[in-house]
């Protein structure tokens, strides 16, 4: 027994000694009230979620109940133009659009680059050299967003223009982009696959890895046609919390992907996402307690309501495999 | 088979595949060392004294740079003129809202992970909350903003307007006082804050005294401690490192974050630092934003000047993070 749970079960005698000089009465009263109010904290998670949809969803319907405006051309339309023209219209699908391909470019980085790098560290580093990279890949994930919408607009911008200058002659890539800030995003996600990734790798046990090495398999073999099925809840777990990270991304899209909503799908062009109309709408872009202010909060529900589901479902697979291994 | 054997194939197959696996992982550390370095190539004109930068790149004697740091950009006020802007009010603000994000948000965080551990009974209420509390920790940042804005900045409407307020308590010189409703004043923005970083502290403290041996509650309650005093003698002591660990990578998540703020509407341009709980302020990430988001070459450098301040801050949380995980870590069981 180390010194440590010996002074624990010292203090413990005390305790119950002070405990037995007082009166039961007195303790069992104090005890009441300390459990209250850790259950009263405990209930102000609820609380939170409670408060956002409540304001989410009163300013939604008061949005909606403005002249010209209807749920069906909000939820439907593919016009986003809040700002500009005489004709205002809100349908969502632009700004949808755009978020999803901000998404896709930072899924499209951030998965392959993660899991390999996540099957590297739990199969074929030695613990040394997990001990080195782990912490300096996970130093990624520490770096604030407004970091990353800097090297997307002033580096990435810059690179992907210049390469394709050099190979095509035109930087083809606007001076605002999706690609940039969706390679951005895909580095800041990255982390959170490779991590979670192999912490799912980990837990695989021993035996399914030595039984395949025992039929004669390379690392390879056992890495992609043993390890990563058996770890794949744990990996789909990882890649939907990483998209709901990227799909509620802010800072980056709002410096680097540009302000203009449209319907496209060219990771070349400017786009506007969901979180970057926010950003715009709420620096001061729009008068107060006007249509536009409110419908910020319409896209707010959307996009509260989309990362909401992903993080269930990521949340059910990382239950699923904890209960599968441990 | 064309000359190659199956064996040779397969081991072939497994050389490519770690030479994949290398080139993905140095790829990740490659990138990582060229967004430290274009930040601190751009940061650099703002950050070093012209003869210390004239010393390394120019045609400068080393012998006579007489100070490095161009300790101005931390001293001065933000400003029109690139040259004359510095980031004292950012950094003052940072650590302020810092500071009051922490002293709400660990009590409750670190309480709720109490509860969830030590005393809630497992039925399906408390999967509720532990449902709920894994999914807060996925929605987006601005997204609290939004429930800041509405419950602290603007309090509901229920006592006026955030410009002309209702309630106000304390002399107005004193550090403590407050106006209802919060307006963009420090307070505002501590509370969001605490918003966005509670989900993450009640789940690394969970996870801190899961990991605390249960054989040292059973000790204590076996002796007759009450589950209060096993949990605050016992199990929180022994569970504090990781905690706080935790903590402080919480509060550098909250130090980075400029999106909620930027919905309650603090100002970019402030010329002085915040007296009380409910001054403006603003903080570094917004400062950057502002900066970043302009077209002149001049404001780039000094948002990468900014970024390297608030890069080597958050350096230190961590390192301070790691002394604590080393030094109070004791072997349990």
């Amino acid at each position: 027994m180390s010194a440590l749970s010996a002074k624990a079960a010292s203090s413990a005698v005390e305790l119950a000694r002070k405990g037995v000089a007082r009166s039961r009465h007195v303790r069992d009263g104090w005890e009441f009230a300390i459990r209250g109010m850790l259950g009263c904290t405990a209930l102000i998670s609820i609380a939170i979620t409670v408060g956002i949809i409540t304001i989410l969803l009163r300013e939604t319907i008061a949005f909606i109940q403005m002249p010209d405006i209807t749920l069906t051309d909000f939820l439907f339309g593919t016009t986003w133009s809040p700002l500009l023209g005489a004709e205002k219209h809100f349908g969502i699908w632009p700004l949808i659009c755009g978020t999803f391909l901000v998404s896709v470019v930072a899924a499209m980085t951030a998965i392959p680059l993660g899991l390999i790098t996540a099957i590297y560290l739990s199969e074929y580093a030695t613990n040394r050299k997990r001990a080195i990279l782990k912490p300096i890949i996970e130093i990624l994930a520490g770096v604030p967003t407004v970091v990353y919408g800097f090297f997307a607009l002033l580096v990435i911008t810059p690179a992907l223009q210049g390469a394709c200058n050099f190979l095509f002659g035109t930087p083809i890539f606007s001076g605002y982009n999706a690609g940039a800030a969706g390679i951005a995003v895909g580095i800041m996600i990255l982390p959170i696959v490779a991590s979670l990734s192999e912490d799912a790798m980990q837990s695989v046990p021993r035996s399914l890895r030595e039984g395949a090495y025992a039929l004669g398999s390379t690392k390879f073999d056992v890495s992609v046609k043993v390890v990563t099925p058996a770890a794949l809840s744990g990996i789909m777990a990882s890649c939907f919390l990483a998209i709901t990270r990227a799909i509620g991304e802010t800072m980056v899209v709002a410096l680097a992907a540009g302000g203009l909503a449209h319907m496209t799908l060219n990771p070349a062009d400017q786009v506007q996402t969901m979180t970057a109309y926010m950003v715009q709408i709420f620096l001061g872009d729009a008068p107060a307690f006007g249509v536009e202010n409110l419908s910020s909060y319409a896209v707010a529900m959307v996009l509260f309501m989309v990362t909401l589901v992903l993080s269930i479902i990521g949340n059910i697979l990382l239950n699923r495999y904890r209960e599968v291994y441990e | 088979m064309s000359g190659i054997s199956l064996r040779t194939k397969r081991i072939l197959k497994n050389r490519a595949f770690l030479a994949l696996c290398l080139f993905s992982t140095s790829a990740t550390i490659l990138i990582l060392a060229l967004l430290l370095m274009s930040i601190m190539v751009q940061g650099s004109h703002f950050l070093f004294s012209s003869e210390a930068l004239s010393a390394v790149f120019g045609h400068g004697e080393l012998s006579q740079v007489t100070k490095i740091i161009r300790w101005e950009f931390l001293s001065n006020f933000a400003s029109r003129f690139p040259e004359k802007a510095g980031i004292y009010a950012a950094v003052i603000g940072s650590l302020w809202v810092c500071v009051i994000c922490a002293l709400l948000a660990l009590p409750l965080g670190i309480g709720t992970a109490i509860y969830l551990e030590e005393f809630a009974p497992k039925n399906r209420w408390t999967a509720l909350i532990d449902f709920n509390i894994r999914n807060l920790a996925g929605v987006p940042s601005i997204v609290y903003g939004i429930l800041g804005l509405t419950a602290f900045t603007r309090m509901f409407g229920l006592f006026g307007s955030d410009k002309n307020s209702a309630l106000s308590f304390g002399p107005d010189n004193a550090w403590w006082h407050i106006q209802l409703p919060f307006g963009q004043g420090l307070l505002a923005g501590g509370l969001t804050l605490m918003l966005v970083v509670l989900p993450i502290v009640i789940i690394s403290s969970r996870e801190a005294l899961r990991a605390v041996p249960s054989s040292l509650r059973q000790a204590s309650l076996a002796i007759g401690a009450t589950p209060w005093q096993t949990a605050s003698k016992i199990t929180l002591p022994a569970a504090i490192p990781s905690i706080l660990t935790g903590a402080i990578l919480a509060m550098s998540r909250a130090m980075g974050e400029a999106a909620p703020l930027l919905v309650l509407g603090i100002p970019v341009f402030i010329a002085n630092t915040p007296d009380n709980l409910n001054d403006n302020f603003t903080v570094l990430p917004f400062q950057i934003f502002n900066w970043a988001g302009r077209p002149q070459e001049s404001f780039h450098q000094l948002a990468a000047s900014a970024i390297v301040v608030l890069l080597v801050v958050l350096v230190c949380f961590n390192g301070v993070a790691v002394y604590l995980r080393q030094k109070l870590r004791k072997p349990l069981a």
